[in-house]
C-alpha cells in the first residue's frame, strides 16, 4: 500500500517536472500555428484558436530562414567532419606512438580548448581581417574547428589508448605503417567515439552565436541563431513568425539528437565517469 | 563545450593491463607521424594560442580597431576599478556563479538521483528533462521570450493561481531582468547536469551499497557515506563544466535582454562584447576578458588545489 503511494506520487510529481520542461516548448510549437489576429484579439498566452503555416512561410522566405540554415549546414558540416578528421589523426599518433612531449601536447591542445572564449573574440576578429577572411563562412569554419580541435583529440585519445596494443604490432609485422594502421585498424574501431563526438559537435556547432557574430557581418551570411535574433527586429510583434523561426532552427539539432540519441548522451556523459 | 576526463570507467582499468606503453613500437617517427600531431596543432596555434596570447597583450593597449594599439600598461585595469558597469557586471557574474551554478547542480543531482532506477516512465521523465539541451542558448532564450510576453505563458499562470499582483515585465524591469534570464538558462543546464550525474551514478559499485545495507545504514547514510564520496570525479567534471559555461554564458543573455535595462543584467562575457565590439574600445575589452579568463582559471585551480589535498 505505502510503496503504491510513493509510486503514484513519484508519477504525479515527475509529470509536473516534465510538463514544466515540455510546457514552454510545446507553447512556442502553438504559437507558431496561430494567426496574427488570433494574438492579437486573444493574446499570447491565450490557447490556439486558429491554424495556419502561413507563418512558417514568412520565416523561411521572408525572414531569411532558409538562407540562415544553409549557411549554418555550410559552416557546420565541414567544421565538422574537418575537425574531427584532424583531431583522429592527431590522437592517433599520440595515443599509439611514442611521440616525445607527447602528454604535453596533449594537455596543452586540451587547455586550448578550456580558455574562456572571450580572451580570443578580439584577435580572432583581427586576425581575420588580416587574412581576408572577415565577413566568410570560411573564417567561421576555421575558428570553429581551431577551437573545437583540443577537446576532440583529448577524447579521442582516451578511446584509442584503450585499444589493445596487439591488433597493432600484428599490423605491424605484416609490414604496415601508420597510415595504413589508422585508416584500416584503428579508425574503424574508433567509430563509436567518432559518432559520439560527431553528434555533439555538431549541435555546439550549429548553436553557436558568438563566433558567428564575432566573425560575420552581413545579414545574408549569418547562421541560424543571430538570424533568428534578426527575424525578432524585423517582426517585431509578431510573435508567431518568431515562433516559426525558433521551431526551424530547432529542427536540424532535434533530427540529430533523435537519429544519433544513444552516443550524444554518451558522448554528453563521456569523462563524467573518471 | 565540456572538460573531460579519460573516458574509461574505473573497472575496466585492470592494472596489469596498462603497461601497453612498453610494448607500444618505439620506431623511429616517420614523418607521416609527425604531421599527424603538427598540422593539428598548428591550427589549434593559429586560432587559438596565438590569439590568446595577443589577447593579454592587448589589454595593455587603447586600441580603437582602425589605428594601430597604443601601449598604456595597466591603465585599463586601472579604468575598471572605478567602472561601476564593470563592477555590476562582476556582481551579476558572480551571482549568476553562484544561483545558476549552485541551482543545477541541486537540481541535476537531484533529477539524477530520482531518475536513476530503471522502471516504467523512466525514460520519458529522462527525456523530458534532456530535451532542452538540444536546442541553442538562442532558441532557449526566444522560447522563454514568448513565455515572460506581457500576457504570456507566465502573467497567464500567475493570474490563475491569484498571484496578480506580482505580474510585472519581467525582463524590462531591473529588479527581475538578471533572475529571469537565470531562469532559462537552468531549464537547460538541469538535464545536461543529470546527465552527467547518472553516469556517475550508473559507475559506481553496487557492492558498496550493499555493503553498506548489510551494515545497517539507512538511506541518507548511504547517500552521504557512500554515494556522495563515490562521485568525486564526476563533481570535479560538473564544477568545471559549470564554471566554464557560466563565465561563457553569453548567448541567453544576448537574445533576452542584451544586458538591459540599464545593465541590470549585464554578465562580464556581454560587457566586455559590447565593450570591444559596439563601443569599439578593443584594449578595454581585452581587460575585461582577461578578467573571466582570469577567474576562470581561479575557481577551478581554486577546487582543484583543495581536490588534490584531500587525496
Amino acid at each position: 500500500m505505502i510503496r503504491k503511494l510513493r509510486t503514484g506520487g513519484f508519477h504525479l510529481g515527475m509529470s509536473l517536472v516534465a510538463l514544466l520542461w515540455l510546457g514552454p516548448i510545446l507553447w512556442v510549437v502553438s504559437m507558431s500555428l496561430r494567426s496574427f489576429d488570433d494574438i492579437a484579439a486573444n493574446g499570447v498566452g491565450s490557447l490556439p484558436h486558429s491554424f495556419t503555416l502561413d507563418t512558417y512561410r514568412q520565416a523561411w522566405t521572408d525572414g531569411g530562414q532558409m538562407r540562415a540554415l544553409v549557411n549554418s549546414m555550410l559552416v557546420t558540416v565541414p567544421s565538422v567532419l574537418l575537425s574531427l578528421a584532424l583531431a583522429a589523426v592527431a590522437a592517433f599518433a599520440l595515443a599509439r606512438f611514442r611521440i616525445p612531449g607527447r602528454r604535453t601536447i596533449l594537455l596543452l591542445m586540451l587547455a586550448g580548448n578550456l580558455l574562456p572564449p572571450q580572451i580570443l573574440l578580439i584577435p580572432v576578429n583581427k586576425f581575420s581581417e588580416l587574412i581576408g577572411l572577415y565577413d566568410t563562412l570560411w573564417a567561421l569554419i576555421a575558428v570553429q574547428v581551431g577551437f573545437g580541435l583540443g577537446f576532440y583529440t583529448f577524447v579521442l585519445h582516451g578511446f584509442m589508448r584503450d585499444l589493445p596494443g596487439e591488433i597493432q604490432e600484428a599490423a605491424m609485422i605484416d609490414g604496415a605503417g601508420p597510415g595504413q594502421i589508422f585508416g584500416r585498424v584503428i579508425l574503424p574501431l574508433t567509430r563509436p567515439a567518432l559518432a559520439a563526438l560527431g553528434a555533439l559537435s555538431f549541435t555546439w556547432i550549429f548553436n553557436d552565436l558568438l563566433w558567428a557574430i564575432t566573425v560575420l557581418r552581413t545579414d545574408d551570411r549569418m547562421p541560424v541563431t543571430p538570424a533568428l535574433l534578426g527575424l525578432q527586429g524585423q517582426f517585431v510583434s509578431s510573435w508567431n513568425v518568431i515562433a516559426a523561426g525558433t521551431v526551424i532552427a530547432a529542427v536540424p539539432t532535434v533530427l540529430v539528437f533523435l537519429r544519433f540519441q544513444r552516443h550524444f548522451v554518451s558522448g554528453l556523459a563521456i569523462g563524467a565517469v573518471k | 563545450m565540456t572538460v573531460l576526463a579519460p573516458t574509461e570507467s574505473p573497472r575496466q582499468r585492470p592494472a596489469p593491463d596498462r603497461k601497453p606503453s612498453r610494448r607500444r613500437p618505439a620506431r623511429r617517427m616517420s614523418p607521416l607521424l609527425v604531421a599527424f600531431v603538427l598540422v593539428p596543432f598548428a591550427v589549434e596555434s593559429i586560432w587559438v594560442f596565438w590569439p590568446a596570447l595577443q589577447g593579454f597583450y592587448f589589454s595593455l593597449t587603447r586600441w580603437d580597431g582602425l589605428e594601430p594599439p597604443q601601449f598604456i600598461g595597466l591603465d585599463n585595469y586601472a579604468e575598471m576599478a572605478g567602472d561601476s558597469v564593470f563592477r555590476g557586471a562582476l556582481l551579476n557574474t558572480v551571482i549568476w556563479l553562484l544561483l545558476f551554478g549552485g541551482l543545477s547542480v541541486v537540481g541535476g543531482f537531484g533529477m539524477a538521483l530520482l531518475l536513476q532506477k530503471e522502471r516504467r516512465g523512466i525514460g520519458f521523465y529522462r527525456a523530458a528533462l534532456f530535451t532542452p539541451v538540444v536546442f541553442s542558448l538562442v532558441v532557449t532564450g526566444l522560447v522563454w521570450r514568448v513565455f515572460y510576453q506581457p500576457d504570456g505563458l507566465a502573467d497567464q499562470v500567475l493570474r490563475t493561481i491569484g498571484l496578480e499582483h506580482l505580474i510585472r515585465p519581467w525582463l524590462a524591469d531591473p529588479q527581475t531582468a538578471l533572475y529571469a534570464v537565470i531562469l532559462p538558462a537552468l531549464w537547460r543546464q538541469i538535464g545536461y547536469v543529470m546527465v552527467l550525474y547518472l553516469a556517475g551514478l550508473k559507475a559506481i559499485d553496487p557492492a558498496l551499497h550493499e555493503a553498506a545495507r548489510v551494515d545497517g545504514a539507512n538511506g541518507w547514510q548511504r547517500l552521504w557515506n557512500v554515494t556522495v564520496p563515490q562521485l568525486r570525479g564526476v563533481n570535479a567534471v560538473v564544477l568545471s563544466v559549470i564554471v566554464i559555461d557560466s563565465l561563457r554564458s553569453f548567448d541567453i543573455v544576448w537574445a533576452l535582454t542584451r544586458g538591459g535595462p540599464y545593465h541590470s543584467s549585464e554578465l562580464l562575457s556581454t560587457y566586455m562584447y559590447s565593450t570591444a565590439f559596439q563601443s569599439l574600445r578593443l584594449g578595454y575589452g581585452s581587460a575585461i576578458a582577461v578578467v573571466i579568463f582570469g577567474l576562470a582559471l581561479a575557481v577551478i585551480l581554486g577546487y582543484l588545489v583543495r581536490a588534490f589535498r584531500e587525496d
